[in-house]
């Protein structure tokens, strides 16, 4: 005799999902085939409170960072934290594996800290240069994962800027209006 | 710094002319990649030949055991660093015509320095041991001599080429994802996987322009000191001709000298099978050539101080070294050095021929020459030239072995480099783009906003 238990279905946590493809976020894109116009309509935004803005452009402009007012990127700090890192392995590696087993060469003290400051430079650039690209890689996934899934236009690649505004149905169509004074060539929902 | 000068251009025009040379691009570029992957089969074949019979096949004689693979490994590592400088050092100056041809040179970059790593590999003689070059415990838990330059060279040349691969790739990223939304078919799996999603977004541009403007900073000092490093590998030893102060700064110089000259080298064939014409202009290839000048000049000084230091510093064997170099039997190939290093690019001060391709082509080819013969004067000539070893007997002559190795060395970068164009954007579009005017609505529209 045997017990059919009821399959109870767990939901299992899925963090890469929830980070690569995290759940719509309603709002409204605006498209813009001019710098001049974007940077008026994300002024316009903030005024009216909409501050979580998220503005797309084919290549990276002051006026755009300007207008957007947006606090320093914490890759610094993930340079900073690589390159200390590296500087004291490449410390360690050297003098501990010299008086791991003393071998005198050509006289000098076996820990000799001249020569191993070459080691020292090369590690800390090397690990500085390697936690920048993952301090890039890790903000820009956490940025995704915060803003949700959101619309996007391939133009935005090659030679359109756009603004997505994250809000509900019940502001959509002043956003709409708003983006479309500001020179949007188009607007959406998304 | 002046800009690209042609400013008629938009950023639809830049994607598409760039995107361009993803596309077929004839026979002269098939023709060009079937000869490279020749020689490098050239190369192949003598590799085997090594393996199965040994080192004994290339020219090695008393007291030369270092010779034309050791050269074309420092000339490989001097190659390898106009990339940097340019895409880095020129970054961090905001030189706006550095846009047009740093992605091509940073591609040289990383290619040439995978060329450069093989030459210690086969230069070891019994490659399958090439691990012991790692810092690793062998069986009786010794490390390796932090002391040497060998070693410091190899902490160098692997940093260099991972610092110079994330640099490359981290450019590559937003140029990807523009040609990921024109593409279609296997093209378009392979961008967007290798755009990692980029949208270009304020986020990720905030982070992406923060942490590149650090890679540029910290590959700054590392494209000074790797070749300061390679030249220590010489000086730190007490052969005369190698144990000089002068070699940090003279191998530097030399290395970005030599890398601008392959950077026009690689261009001109470039430039004209895709049809770049109006993104790399004249003016690109005529800035390269000053710095191409002011680096020869820099080359030629050393060459000067190193001969007089001899004379005047007084001691008789780096006398009779120098002598050696100038006037022993090796003296075809310092004057072929000094010749194509020194004198030969004192051409450049001419603008003619700073803007006649054609002989700008020719003028970095003779550089590539003088500059190959400036490491085998250095290295063989210094070697065979000090008579105080005993039984230092022979002549050194490279044998068909060297020569198949280092022609093979050539196929291996040029077929990687071919492939790259081929297949990723060979010039940034999304920084040609930022040196152009950004499309406004102008000022009468904006004031109704």
């Amino acid at each position: 005799m045997s017990v059919h238990l009821p399959r109870i279905p767990i939901p299992l946590p899925q963090p890469l999902h929830d980070i690569f493809r995290p759940p719509p976020t309603p709002g409204v894109l605006g498209v813009f085939g001019a710098l001049d116009a974007t940077t008026a309509a994300i002024r316009h935004l903030k005024r009216g409170g909409y501050h979580d803005i998220t503005v797309y452009s084919p290549i990276p402009r002051h006026e755009l960072e300007d207008a957007l007012d947006q606090p320093v990127s914490p890759v610094r700090m993930f340079t900073l934290i690589g390159g200390i890192a590296g500087c004291a392995t490449g410390a360690w590696i050297t003098l501990w594996m010299s008086y791991d087993w003393p071998v005198v060469v050509g006289g000098k003290p076996i820990g000799s800290v001249p020569p191993y400051v070459v080691i020292m430079f090369e590690m800390t650039v090397l690990f500085g240069a390697l936690s920048t690209l993952l301090g890039i890689l890790f903000n820009s996934a956490l940025a995704a994962r915060r803003l949700g899934t959101i619309t996007w236009d391939p133009r935005f690649t090659n030679d359109k800027f756009g603004i997505f505004v994250p809000c509900g149905a019940d502001k959509a169509g002043a956003v709409e209006a708003l983006l479309t004074s500001a020179g949007a060539e188009e607007v959406r929902r998304g | 710094m002046a800009t690209t000068p042609a400013t008629k251009l938009s950023y639809d025009y830049v994607t598409h002319a760039i995107a361009r040379t993803l596309g077929n691009p004839g026979k002269g570029y098939y023709l060009l990649l079937g000869t490279a992957v020749a020689i490098l089969g050239v190369g192949i074949i003598t590799l085997l030949f090594l393996l199965r019979y040994g080192l004994g096949l290339a020219g090695y004689s008393h007291p030369v055991y270092w010779a034309v693979f050791i050269t074309c490994f420092v000339f490989w590592v001097g190659i390898a660093h106009s990339g940097t400088l340019i895409s880095a050092i020129l970054f961090l100056f905001r030189s706006g015509w550095r846009t047009a041809v740093y992605r091509t040179a940073e591609a040289m970059t990383v290619f040439a320095v995978m060329t450069a790593g093989l030459f210690p590999l086969i230069h070891i003689g019994r490659q399958w041991y090439f691990y012991w070059l790692i810092p690793y415990p062998n069986e009786r838990g010794l490390w390796p001599n932090f002391k040497s330059p060998l070693i410091w060279d190899e902490f160098a040349i692997g940093t260099y080429f991972t610092v110079s691969t994330c640099f490359l790739i981290l450019g590559l990223i937003p140029d990807i994802a523009a040609v990921r939304d024109l593409a279609t078919g296997w093209r378009k799996k392979l961008y967007t996987m290798t755009s990692v999603g980029w949208r270009g977004t304020n986020e990720e541009w905030r982070h992406y322009t923060r942490g590149y403007l650090y890679l540029a900073a910290l590959a700054t000092p590392l494209v000074l000191s790797v070749h300061s490093v390679v030249s220590w590998d010489f000086a730190m030893a007490i052969v005369p001709g190698w144990h000089a102060t002068i070699f940090a700064p003279y191998f530097v110089a030399g290395a970005i000298y030599s890398g601008c000259a392959m950077v026009i080298t690689l261009l001109v064939p470039i430039r004209r099978l895709f049809h770049l014409e109006e993104i790399v202009t004249v003016h690109h290839f005529e800035n390269l050539s000053k710095l191409c000048l002011l680096t020869g000049m820099i080359v030629g000084y050393a060459y000067v101080a190193e001969y007089f230091i001899a004379w005047f510093g007084g001691n008789p064997i780096e006398r009779a070294a120098f002598w050696y170099r100038a006037f022993g039997p090796y003296w075809w190939a310092s004057w072929t050095m000094i010749i194509c290093n020194a004198f030969l690019p004192q051409l450049l001060w001419f603008k003619k021929i700073r803007t006649n391709i054609t002989a700008l082509f020719v003028v970095s080819i003779f550089v590539n020459i003088g500059m190959w013969f400036e490491r085998y004067v250095i290295i063989v000539v210094s070697l065979a030239g000090e008579p105080y070893t005993p039984w230092a007997n022979a002549a050194y002559n490279p044998t068909w072995a060297d020569w198949g190795i280092m022609a093979g060395s050539f196929g291996w970068f040029f077929m990687w480099f071919l492939l790259f164009v081929k297949n990723f954007p060979a010039v940034s579009i999304s920084e040609v783009k930022e040196v152009l005017p950004p499309p406004r609505l102008g000022a009468a529209k904006a004031a109704v906003v």
